[in-house]
């Protein structure tokens, strides 16, 4: 079932305009700038916004449905597809609510691995809305600068997860097949690598004036405004929240590494900006504590085959790329789910775009989307 | 604060709550609160507004289909005291209603539209239920309850 056109004209009777000679467009579902099916309907006077409403559900599949009637196993790999740069991250959430129900210690090695590629994800995930911001605002060039680093984390997930984007590397007690002979050497050279063009990166866009004056004092939220709005990750943390999953209830190894929480207080575009240029450092940091010290072990722990969780409920949360992902799982004792609820990031950071585009010009509204870092299929699920 | 002072100051504001012990078998189960939902929105607003508790972030807010009854489910924390609560509410599953809570919390107002459309619950007094991720044409038919059947696009295992 798709909304056929004439619905659209419906929608700009509901968003009917307040004053005389106010302009209500449609931005997407298939625009350039909105980065998937995303349908914004904005209410315009002139050239300043007085309203956006998101419509949603063109990338809808029912995931929390469909989980109903898969198994503990199964269900972790639908969740890749919800928000696909993060998919290991979401698998990891998955995994770790499935853990917590069997009480599952998850051997050492299999807990650094898993962390590791927590992290690579992330840096695969900011590298390509670094692109793809900039891009949004005009400047071409780091796009395929972006592309060209997370080729090398693509390609060394490839190698080891056998997949380059939707790994399903992860399994309830582990991972699961023990990481490939040549990862730590590709992996070290990608930091080495990385570290260089990471100033690059800062070179090139974040010192750049045109970039300053499209993204600073846009797309301003305030701290409480944040947190009202449920607002997670690097968004919020540009408004001065502290919402680190990693830091605040760390999990896995998270709690031996060494790195620090970014927070920014402005609380505009460029704020946003910086904390997921900075987050990029802080990763990279993880990543080389871990790579020389992947303990010896198991890289799997001993599960049953069919999986059955206790009469109960239970929660985890983990901090992905976009921000507090939450895996909310009831069970009845079966050997699948009663009701799964998957608490996304994206969805709670779309609310508060309305508050955070209002008042402000139509141009400034891709740079305010670009760095909410929206991916719709997070959003929708 | 912990449970237990959590329990105490709860049964201060309002008396005529329940509580169950958390459903997580681990150490850090947060505490389940049962409320009626006529006293749902006067509680919601001592929770956020009382400096002692300060619940602010509404991380989670979904609804669970029993097939005898509903239960509207909100995970709370505050991001001052970082405690956490989950509140819940059963509802009459022929007619649920429930007040909103997006004046307390703003992300609510999506998140109830979302439960409205998979659910089929009412929220009193929200400002915009409409349907947020259906097509249009899907009023009545709320595809997360248990007896849901769609026989063009659900495949049974």
């Amino acid at each position: 079932m798709y909304r056929e056109t004439q619905i659209v004209s419906d929608d700009t009777k509901t968003a009917s305009p307040d004053v005389e000679g106010d302009l209500v467009i449609n931005v997407g579902p298939q625009h350039p700038a909105t980065h998937g099916v995303l349908h914004l309907v904005i209410t315009l006077s002139g050239e300043t916004i007085k309203k956006v409403e998101p419509h949603l559900g063109y990338i809808h599949r029912s995931i929390e449905k469909m989980c109903e009637s898969l198994s503990y196993r199964q269900f972790i790999y639908v969740t890749s597809r919800m928000d696909y740069l993060s998919s290991h991250i979401n698998n990891h959430g998955c995994a770790l609510c499935v853990e917590k129900g069997l009480q599952i210690e998850v051997p050492l090695r299999a807990q650094v691995i898993r962390v590791l590629m927590d992290e690579l994800t992330r840096l695969a995930s900011h590298q390509l809305w670094w692109g793809a911001m900039a891009m949004d605002v005009g400047a071409l060039t780091p796009f395929f600068l972006a592309f060209r680093e997370r080729e090398m984390i693509n390609d060394i997930m490839e190698e080891t997860c056998g997949a380059r984007l939707t790994m399903n590397y992860i399994v309830p007690g582990g991972v699961m097949v023990d990481i490939h002979p040549n990862f730590q050497q590709r992996v070290r050279e990608f930091i080495t690598h990385f570290k260089n063009k990471i100033d690059e990166y800062d070179e090139l866009l974040t010192g750049n004036t045109i970039f300053q004056i499209r993204t600073k004092g846009v797309g301003y939220v305030s701290k409480e405004d944040a947190i009202s709005y449920g607002m997670s990750g690097p968004s919020a943390r540009g408004s001065g929240v502290q919402c680190d999953i990693r830091k605040l209830y760390p999990y896995e190894v998270y709690s031996k590494v060494q790195f620090d929480e970014i927070i920014e207080t402005e609380g505009d575009s460029f704020a946003r900006y910086i904390v997921r240029m900075k987050e990029m450092r802080q990763s990279l940091s993880i990543v080389e504590q871990l790579i020389d010290n992947i303990p010896e072990g198991d890289f799997q722990a001993k599960t049953k085959a069919v999986l059955k969780l206790p009469k109960g409920e239970f929660y985890s949360r983990v901090e992905t790329a976009r921000g507090d992902f939450g895996v909310y799982i009831i069970s009845e004792g079966g050997t699948t789910p009663y009701r799964i609820k998957f608490r996304s990031p994206g969805f709670s950071n779309l609310s508060a775009l309305d508050q955070m585009a209002r008042g402000g010009k139509i141009g400034d509204l891709v740079a305010i989307m670009g760095t909410l870092d929206l991916v719709i299929p997070d959003i929708d699920r | 604060m912990t449970n237990e002072e959590l329990k105490i100051k709860l049964s201060e504001l309002i008396p005529t709550i329940t509580f169950e012990e958390g459903g997580q078998p681990i150490a850090s189960a947060w505490l389940n609160v049962n409320v009626e939902a006529k006293d749902w929105h006067g509680f919601a607003n001592s929770l956020k507004y009382n400096p002692v508790l300060s619940f602010d972030y509404l991380f989670c807010e979904t609804c669970v289909d029993w097939k005898t009854h509903l239960t509207m489910v909100y995970h709370l924390e505050s991001t001052q005291h970082r405690h956490i609560v989950v509140i819940k509410s059963k509802l009459d599953r022929s007619k649920p209603e429930i007040e909103t809570v997006s004046d307390i919390w703003k992300t609510a107002e999506f998140h109830e539209r979302e439960v409205y459309e998979l659910f089929g619950v009412n929220f009193l007094n929200h400002p915009d239920l409409r349907l947020l991720i259906l097509p249009d044409g899907w009023e009545g038919r709320n595809p997360l309850r248990k007896d849901f059947e769609d026989t063009i696009n659900m495949v049974k295992l």
